[in-house]
């Protein structure tokens, strides 16, 4: 409990420091609220998360549902193929689209290519869920005479949605935090606003309020997640022995149809933006690659993001593990606290760790841990989901009997829920490595001098327009995060299906969930 | 997979290692790796005299330069590359504990808000007089280093170069309706209007702001993106800085362009000359070093090492401008010092105002 506390106190921390931006600025600050162009920034936002979030979902779905409760061919490839999406850059699939697309522009197409990118945050742990799901539940329903349209409506949806919602709560905090995406196509959203009230006027009282703004947004999504999570746990499955639903036999059209679907998405979250940058690393005049500077930004993304994904781990586990022994509104608002610095732009996290470094730890700034830090508070909230689920799906009863047999609180853990809940956990881990890849202004700021990262070298050639020059880094970057994205796609191949279902006798769970590694990508 | 913390323990030095890996096999003899991994212990011993610079300008364009530096004068030089505004923006935030002895950014609206919030030092002796006064603030705390133009990009195969406008008040002529492109947001169009306010009065750039946007102007993020926008044929004019055309002609070849620069007629605000500029930090461990290096900036050698690498006007006299571009006398831009271009909120506040931001 303690430790949890702190490590949200931890996350929270950039809130402070816009606190203190903040009530500094006095009156002025919230004169800055009340500009016209304030409420166009909300509505704006609010349509963009709307957006994404239903782009994604639409994208999910289908994909989901084909993977796990069909025969459809390739099934094995097209689990990993369909985790990769994860490891392309938004501002990467953004730059890559407008390269072949130079009219792209507005809303719709910022929105198109952001859920392109996300969509796996939804699809891996649907797919965990529809596979994991007790069969009995669907017969049951069938036998009770509802038909197979109302079984997927009163049966499958609402077992399935909690996990959809997870994943959803990640990709709508991610449309509200990105910067890159929304200013290739000019989309007056809240990061735009902010990044240009810093470079224009150096304002950092309106960029605090527009944040705290933010934050409050951040927050509600939290909450409308929470809600939907507390009211599923309506539905529970009791003991006895799970059995996977049987995979339904496409037809050969629904095969083509299933098939055409799936290429389709491949073809728009893969093929396009790597063959428009292998297109610019053709045509470009400058090709010369330099290995070595090549080889230090990979040893530097892998080194800073593994560090990184440590300490947050290290953050998200008491507070995974707290929400998942205890519900109340307390440890609600806790898990909630924790989610405050997902929802922000990393310019702002960056801004407030360069003040709060200086100000506490001085000669942590600009090291590797200051910078593994705010990978951290960054991204704990993508391990914090995976924790809860996996340590939900464990009994607590374990624990107590370690403990009554004489260990102590941290060994019997360790011994027992750790574990067992350690894929899960580790699952987690490794999309905050992946987030932490792609992650660019904050490191920028915090980064020791001289680091190079792929994102950042990627970035420098992008600043002067040498397009080709930054192919060969944005091709290792994408192809250094699909480790992490293949590696949570390729445990889905493995899990066979009703393993999940077995792990849940103990019916101290919600969900049919999900021990397994894959699902911990749920939030 | 069986012993997760021991797993979770072998990472943390694997990591470690690897990141002493990192930035050791690129470029410059300005570092060495290990000093790059722990920059907290390298600043406090061995590394003490090398001159810790903040800059806004690409590592591309400019780390060959630092090398150059640390080989002539063998005073080592530590660069932070990041955004213009950016780094200001964190210099602020850092005041005196700011790590940072030099300032190198890629616009006078930075270094104006550098100065404003105290973080400028006096230049060194030499350096406080050697580019034209228009080109430095005017308490003698920044200078100019290099020149870069606003120009007109247009789009070759729909619009003949005698067509250009030679004026951006023809932009707003309905002949242009949706067919100019503009980076509001962008920090050198910000300093062109901050530049067009004080030479043609606040009403006029309103007005002509307004303009634009009823004559359905179209939005870009960046210069680039603008300059590739108008070579697809997308837009037919945009207004650019004059070295994107020559990035470009670097990456692709300048025969496989369909866009063009023309320069506005001197006098019109549209001939703008803005500056990539320099100062000495007021926390700066290192003055000397840093001042030494502004001052080896302004050097000519070095002047004609930006022309043939950057492209940009040389600001110190008896270098010559690159090829194909007007001399810097025939531009005869604004007739105004860029240390007036301080301005930048109300600039914002009037882009608002018309809705461009």
């Amino acid at each position: 409990m303690g430790a949890a506390v702190v490590a949200v106190a931890v996350m929270a921390l950039p809130l402070v420091y816009l606190l203190v931006r903040v009530l500094g600025a006095g009156d002025s600050a919230w004169s800055a609220l009340w500009r016209t162009k304030t409420l166009d920034t909300v509505l704006t936002t609010i349509v963009l998360v709307l957006l994404v979030v239903i782009g994604a979902l639409i994208l999910a779905a289908p994909t989901a549902w084909l993977l796990s409760r069909t025969d459809i061919p390739l099934r094995g490839p097209f689990l990993v193929l369909m985790a990769l999406p994860l490891a392309v850059p938004s501002y990467v699939a953004a730059y890559a689209w407008i390269a072949i697309f130079p009219g792209m522009s507005g809303i719709f197409a910022a929105a198109l290519v952001m859920a392109l990118c996300t969509f796996p945050y939804v699809s891996i742990p649907l797919v965990a869920v529809l596979r994991g799901m007790d069969a009995g539940q669907e017969e049951a329903a069938r036998s009770l005479g509802l038909g197979p349209a109302a079984v997927v409506r009163r049966v499958v949806v609402p077992m399935a949605w909690p996990a959809a919602a997870a994943g959803l709560l990640l990709v709508a905090l991610y449309s509200i935090a990105e910067f890159g995406t929304v200013a290739i196509f000019r989309v007056d959203a809240f990061t735009r606003v902010i990044y240009a009230s810093y470079r224009a006027s150096f304002d950092r009282t309106t960029a605090a309020v527009l944040a705290i703004l933010l934050v409050v947004l951040a927050l509600a999504l939290v909450a409308a997640e929470a809600r939907m999570r507390g009211r599923a746990s309506r539905w529970r499955i009791g003991s006895g022995t799970g059995r996977p639903a049987p995979l339904s036999t496409l037809s050969r059209r629904g095969r083509v149809l299933g098939l055409g679907w799936l290429c389709l998405v491949t073809l728009l979250a893969l093929v396009v933006p790597l063959g428009s940058i292998g297109y610019q690393l053709l045509v470009s005049q400058r090709r010369e690659i330099d290995a070595g500077a090549l080889a230090g930004a990979v040893a530097g993304s892998i080194s800073s993001a593994t560090l990184g994904a440590v300490v947050a781990l290290l953050l998200a586990i008491p507070v995974g593990v707290l929400a998942a022994r205890y519900t109340g509104r307390w440890v609600r608002s806790l898990e909630a606290g924790a989610f405050l610095g997902h929802g922000l732009p990393g310019v702002v996290v960056g801004l407030s760790l360069v003040f709060l470094t200086l100000a506490v730890v001085p000669a942590a700034y600009q090291t590797l841990a200051a910078l593994a830090f705010a990978y951290a508070v960054l991204f704990a909230p993508k391990a914090i989901g995976a924790t809860r689920t996996s340590v939900a799906a464990v009994p607590p009863e374990l624990e107590s009997v370690a403990r009554s047999l004489g260990r102590g609180p941290i060994h019997a853990w360790w011994t027992t829920t750790g574990r067992i809940a350690w894929p899960g956990i580790a699952a987690g881990g490794l999309l905050v490595l992946l987030t932490a890849m792609k992650e660019l202004p904050a490191t920028l700021m915090l980064r020791p001098t001289g680091f190079e990262t792929l994102a950042t070298r990627l970035w420098s050639r992008t600043e002067v327009g040498a397009f080709g020059a930054a192919a060969p880094y944005a091709l290792a970057l994408i192809a250094l995060a699909a480790i992490p994205a293949w590696l949570m796609g390729r445990w889905l191949t493995r899990l066979s299906p009703g393993s999940v279902a077995e792990n849940v006798e103990w019916d101290s769970v919600s969900v049919p969930a999900v021990t397994t590694p894959a699902a911990g990508s749920k939030a | 997979m069986r012993h997760p913390v021991r797993l979770l323990a072998a990472l943390v030095p694997a990591s470690l290692v690897l990141a002493a890996c990192s930035g050791s096999g690129s470029e410059s003899a300005t570092e060495s790796a290990p000093a790059a991994a722990t920059s907290a212990a390298a600043t406090s011993d061995g590394a003490s005299d090398a001159v810790v610079v903040y800059s806004g300008r690409s590592e591309d364009l400019v780390a060959p330069l630092f090398a150059e530096f640390t080989t002539q004068t063998g005073i080592p030089v530590e660069v932070r590359y990041g955004d213009t505004a950016e780094l200001a923006a964190q210099l602020i935030e850092e005041g005196d504990a700011s790590p940072a002895d030099l300032y190198f950014g890629q616009d006078a609206g930075a270094l104006g808000a550098l100065d404003a919030a105290g973080m400028c030092a006096p230049l060194p002796a030499g350096a406080a007089d050697a580019v034209p006064a228009i080109y430095r603030s005017a308490d003698g705390t920044w200078t100019g280093i290099t020149g870069r133009a606003r120009v007109i990009a247009y789009d070759s195969t729909q619009v003949a170069a005698e067509d250009v406008p030679t004026s951006i008040f023809d932009l707003t002529d309905p002949t242009w309706k949706g067919q100019v492109a503009i980076a509001p947001t962008n920090g050198s169009f910000q300093a062109f209007i901050t530049a067009m306010r004080v030479s043609q009065g606040d009403d006029a750039t309103r007005a002509w702001l307004q303009g634009l946007v009823d004559n359905d102007v179209q939005i870009f993020e960046k210069n680039s993106l603008i300059r590739d926008a108008v070579d697809a044929g997308q837009v037919q004019l945009g207004l650019i800085n004059h070295y994107y055309w020559y990035e470009k002609a670097a990456e692709v070849g300048a025969d496989n362009m369909n866009v063009q620069i023309a320069f506005a007629k001197p006098g019109d605000p549209g001939a703008l000359v803005n500056v990539a500029g320099a100062c000495v930090l007021t926390p700066a461990g290192n003055a000397e070093g840093a001042g030494a290096l502004l001052s080896w900036m302004l050097e000519p050698s070095t002047q004609e090492w930006f022309v043939e690498n950057t492209w940009e006007y040389p600001l110190v006299e008896g270098v010559s401008s690159p090829e194909g571009v007007p001399a810097l006398v025939d531009l005869q831009g604004p007739d105004i010092s860029l240390a007036e271009l301080e301005d930048l909120p109300g600039t914002l506040a009037m882009l608002q105002e018309v809705g461009l931001t």
